[in-house]
């Protein structure tokens, strides 16, 4: 990957539209592609892939993420050509096994880092072909009837208004949502970027066990704002629904990926698929309005509508956080299980807390005496504090627990007795935090 | 046993004399025993092994002791329990009142009302839920309107008892069905004799026609429990975690996870199916339900009076409503422009429609072959198993009949895995095509879960029949075959009927194991293209037109069953007079 930014894009784009069809050899006549993208994505790029390779069929297999994992683990003797999703953690999965296979991309002016997230794997398994950048979406019928402030940064989501009217998809559930996590913690710090999420936290609604789940519920007016990729907002609005999407200030960015499957029996055509996502023709095909990408080549944002969000103009968009993949990815199944502890499978309890706090600081508003301020602090403090240090969750006898264990492998305990360990805390936590908060109020 | 091959008719083999069965039951229990173990046995065996894995690989329960010290799968297990059983309290409230006015009173449009009835149990995925929260939401069109009007939200949707009033919209149908089943069975000679006695309306139900029909009963509400202890969808859909089927789902469908819970879990919930069938069949144990005399058509029917048909009337419509309002909701969906934060949507189309038309075709073929062929498996199956339980004493009969049962509690996911596991390297003769990923492993699969329906259905239908029914036959010197054929048969047609159609209409919209086993586009049914277009905001549209295009094959192929049945039902009634 030519690591070489901006100023060199436009002339080698130019030079990777002549070099694609240097491929030479004819296709073979089919190619296999599982894929968690929706239709809307899909369909175009079959279609064009197919105008240009008339001799090869592509065959699109939608699973979920889940699904798809699975279903290439089971047919390696025979498996599908290439997987096609968003959430990295899938990727990585099959990565681990075995599964897919190396592939580095001959295409020019495509970028290695979209704001500072490095979008292809460091290994070479499979490569970003697109962008996406959190957000906010928020359905404005929904916003109006419940006289909510159209929200705009990450901390108007704390705010006590927000009450009940905020979706997030569980980490655990969507690669997307979980790089959305692990970037406010490393921007804000562990134990200030749990706070936050708390924070925020205590005002969902639900926590959705999939992506799509969100804009599912925002569209409808289930509830009011979600916490979504760009594209789904954009997309939404695009189809007609009343919701609007917007970049915080500090956003973090998450790529889609396409990877060869290993021992893929339509390799030529497998690669020329790859190509073909990464060249000019088939970067421009993100910009259909029901898809809504950000292409990894600077050049076609020149044929972008206009307002259409431009990762290499716009700073905002990734910039700010200075991403650890490493960091990342050791603690990746641990910080998930923390988000489910914490937040998932307890929202009833941290909802009747930060409801707590929330009514006794307006109750008391500035005036509260000294006694009553302490046991708010104290209640804050309960409310947003976690079990485990960010050393800890580093640890890798630890971080092991949460991961498959290799044989001879020293782990701290089994992921099951953690999780039982940080329940029970958060219970306690919760529960004591929302009296602390009803004795603050009471305490004049 | 080398003399197998002439046993045949009344004759049997000393060896099998013993366990009063002939040649043919044996062979035929064996069959149904491969079958299972070929395709739900080892597969199943294949992927929940880890539960019972150290980390080192040796055999250890470590895991099972972790789950009884998790207190939120403890919480877990209860609310499961507690779910299940309040929903087969309150889809008993509905399906009860409607089987007896169904069976009792003469109705134009009977099949109709049937078929109805039968709709609930089709919720097209995704659709389903989508419609359910525009409906009843929190949103939702009833909550928006109440919110204008007097200012408050009733929480249909939220928390346990959500779960409960969705569950039992959707599944009351078990219930009804076989209750129907039953109830059509009961010889109205029991009848007139209990009201020469002076017994009238609702001594004459509670103590007489009742607990003849108990069999179906049972097997409908023991079935609500066990489907809603192990269901999905709506937990998910109304986001409760803290039940056992989400907490399972949630850990086998997560990424990269290597925590066994999730099937330890499974095991769990497959043991508590089991328990809870086994404790079903104790509550009919030593009761004969059986009657002799048959032909009469079931109960006798009458016409009602003015204020009985309305009453009757208005309990029907206003069941049938509530119980089919998501499907009203889908069916909005699939002409709405935009339906967002509204009671109806803002525009009307029939651009969805046109969208689909093109791919319609082949997905609904698709899924009328497979879940067709799915539900003749389960009712071929269930009927075999089921008369071989109840009528032999041949060894092993009852395990089988619980590995059957048990399937009711496998995750779609689980036997979908397991299936490509155990058989994605065969290969078929001509093709070469992998076993795993032809088509018919999707009418296996379908067909396995759905087996204890049919099972079920089948059971309460032979626990009706007296066995000197057949006992009769036989001395008149009928071989067994005819008698199967000419006496046993026909008069489970009603039993049979719905198993066929419990298994078929659930088929029809399975996601899970379909999502794993699809492997050609052409192949797919409609549960799978529902799934491709819900992916995105675009897609609602096309997606709801095309769940109603579910709803709509389940409902004509119910229709038509129910017509079968009723003429058959008429012809053997003239038979007789």
């Amino acid at each position: 990957m030519a690591p070489k930014l901006t100023r060199h894009l436009l002339l080698a784009a130019a030079v990777a539209l002549t070099a694609t069809p240097a491929l030479g050899q004819a296709l073979e006549d089919k190619l296999v592609i599982v894929t968690s993208f929706s239709k809307d994505l899909t369909v175009p790029f079959q279609q064009a892939f197919e105008k240009k390779h008339p001799g090869t069929k592509v065959e699109v297999q939608n699973r979920n993420s889940a699904a798809a994992i699975a279903f290439i683990r089971e047919t390696r003797s025979s498996p599908p050509d290439l997987f096609w999703a968003s959430s990295p953690d899938a990727f990585e999965v099959l990565k681990k096994n075995s599964l897919l296979q190396k592939y580095q991309s001959k295409a020019q002016g495509v970028a290695a880092k979209v704001g500072s997230y490095p979008i292809n794997d460091p290994d070479g398994f499979y490569t970003g072909f697109a962008a996406s950048g959190y957000g906010i979406m928020y359905n404005t019928r929904y916003t109006r009837a419940n006289n909510l402030p159209a929200p705009k940064e990450w901390d108007d989501l704390k705010k006590p208004i927000y009450f009940g009217h905020v979706g997030f998809s569980a980490p655990s559930r969507s690669g997307t949502s979980h790089l959305t996590v692990e970037t406010i913690l490393q921007g804000e710090g562990w134990d200030k970027g749990w706070a936050t999420l708390l924070e925020i936290g205590g005002n969902f609604q639900q926590v959705s066990d999939r992506s799509f789940g969100v804009p599912d519920a925002v569209n409808s007016g289930q509830y009011g704002v979600g916490i979504v990729i760009d594209f789904f907002g954009l997309s939404a609005k695009a189809s007609g629904f009343p919701v609007e999407f917007v970049y915080p200030t500090v956003t973090a960015i998450v790529p889609a990926n396409v990877g060869i499957i290993a021992n893929a029996k339509n390799q030529k055509a497998a690669v020329a698929f790859v190509e073909f996502l990464l060249s000019e023709e088939g970067q421009q095909i993100l910009l259909d309005p029901k898809i809504q990408r950000l292409p990894v080549r600077a050049s076609t944002y020149e044929k972008a509508p206009a307002g259409y969000p431009n990762p290499f103009k716009n700073t905002q968009l990734g910039a700010r956080v200075n991403f650890n993949a490493d960091t990342s990815e050791g603690r990746y199944e641990l910080v998930n299980s923390l988000f489910d502890r914490l937040v998932t499978f307890r929202l009833k309890e941290l909802n009747a807390a930060w409801k707590a706090i929330h009514d006794t600081e307006k109750k008391l508003g500035t005036g509260a005496n000294a006694a009553a301020k302490k046991m708010l602090a104290e209640a804050r403090k309960l409310a947003t504090s976690v079990p485990i240090t960010d050393k800890e969750a580093s640890d890798t006898a630890i971080a092991g627990s949460f991961q498959e264990v290799k044989k001879g492998q020293k782990v701290a305990g089994r992921q099951a007795e953690f999780e039982e360990k940080w329940d029970s805390f958060a219970v306690k936590n919760y529960a004591e935090a929302k009296s602390l908060a009803e004795k603050a109020a009471s305490a004049k | 046993m080398a003399d197998i091959a002439v046993a045949r008719g009344p004759t049997r083999t000393p060896f099998l004399a013993r366990y009063n069965a002939s040649a043919a039951q044996a062979l035929a229990l064996v069959a149904v025993a491969l079958f299972l173990l070929a395709f739900m046995v080892v597969p199943l065996i294949r992927v929940i092994m880890v539960a019972f894995a150290d980390p080192g690989g040796g055999f250890s329960l470590v895991h099972f002791g972790d789950f009884f010290r998790t207190s939120l799968l403890r919480e877990a297990f209860w609310n499961s329990i507690y779910v299940a059983a309040m929903t087969v309290v309150v889809a008993s409230l509905i399906a009860v009142p409607l089987a007896t006015i169904l069976a009792r009173f003469r109705f134009r449009g009977a099949a109709l009302i049937h078929t109805l009835g039968v709709v609930p149990l089709v919720m097209p995925p995704f659709v389903g839920a989508v419609a359910m929260q525009l409906i009843y939401g929190r949103n939702g069109a009833i909550n928006l309107l109440l919110m204008d009007w007097f200012g408050f939200r009733i929480p249909f949707m939220e928390g346990l008892n959500g779960v409960i009033f969705v569950e039992a919209l959707h599944y009351f149908p078990f219930i009804l069905l076989n209750l129907s089943a039953s109830l059509s069975n009961i010889d109205s000679a029991m009848e007139e004799s209990a009201q020469n006695l002076g017994a009238r309306g609702f001594t004459l139900f509670s103590r007489i026609v009742f607990p003849l029909a108990l069999p179906g009963y049972v097997a409908g509400a023991a079935l609500v429990f066990v489907k809603v202890f192990d269901d999905l969808a709506t937990p998910l859909l109304l986001n409760v975690n803290a039940m056992l089927a989400p907490q399972a789902y949630l850990k086998i469908t997560t990424v990269g996870l290597a925590d066994p819970m999730g099937y330890v879990i499974s095991v769990i919930m497959i043991g508590c199916s089991l328990g809870a069938m086994a404790l079903s069949a104790l509550v009919l144990r030593g009761r004969d339900f059986a009657t002799s005399q048959r032909g009469g058509g079931g109960l006798s029917r009458r016409r009602l009076g003015k204020w009985g048909t309305a009453g009757a009337a208005a309990f029907v419509t206003l069941a049938l409503a509530i119980s089919l309002s998501p499907h009203i909701g889908i069916f909005l969906l699939s002409l709405a422009t935009v339906w967002s934060f509204a009671v109806l949507p803002d525009a009307y189309t029939m651009a969805h429609y046109v969208t689909i038309y093109r791919e319609a075709g082949p997905l609904i073929g698709n899924t009328i072959l497979y879940c067709g062929l799915a539900g003749l498996i389960d009712v071929v199956l269930g009927a075999t198993l089921a008369y071989v339980v109840l009528r032999t004493r041949l060894p092993g009969r009852k395990l089988v009949e619980q590995v059957a049962m048990a399937a009711v509690a496998i995750p779609g996911l689980v036997l979908g895995i397991g299936l490509l596991r155990t058989y994605y390297d065969v290969k078929l003769p001509f093709s070469g095509e992998s076993l795993a990923t032809f088509w018919f492993m999707l009418v296996i699969a379908y067909a396995i879960r759905r087996l204890p329906y049919a099972l079920s259905a089948a059971t309460a239908a032979i626990q009706q029949l007296h066995i000197s029914l057949e006992e009769a036959a036989e001395n008149l010197g009928a071989r067994k075959l005819s008698v199967l054929s000419r006496i046993v048969v026909p008069l489970m047609t009603g039993g049979l009927l719905a198993g066929f159609v419990t298994s078929f209409a659930t088929a029809a919209v399975e996601l899970s194991a379909t999502l794993l086993l699809v492997a050609r586009a052409p192949d797919a049914p409609l549960s799978y293209g529902i799934y491709v277009y819900m992916q995105s905001a675009a897609g609602r549209g096309p997606g709801a037109a095309l769940g109603v295009v579910a709803v709509v094959v389940v409902a004509i192929a119910t229709y038509i069953a129910f017509k079968i049945a009723e003429r058959e039902r008429g012809l053997k009634s003239r038979e007789l007079f």
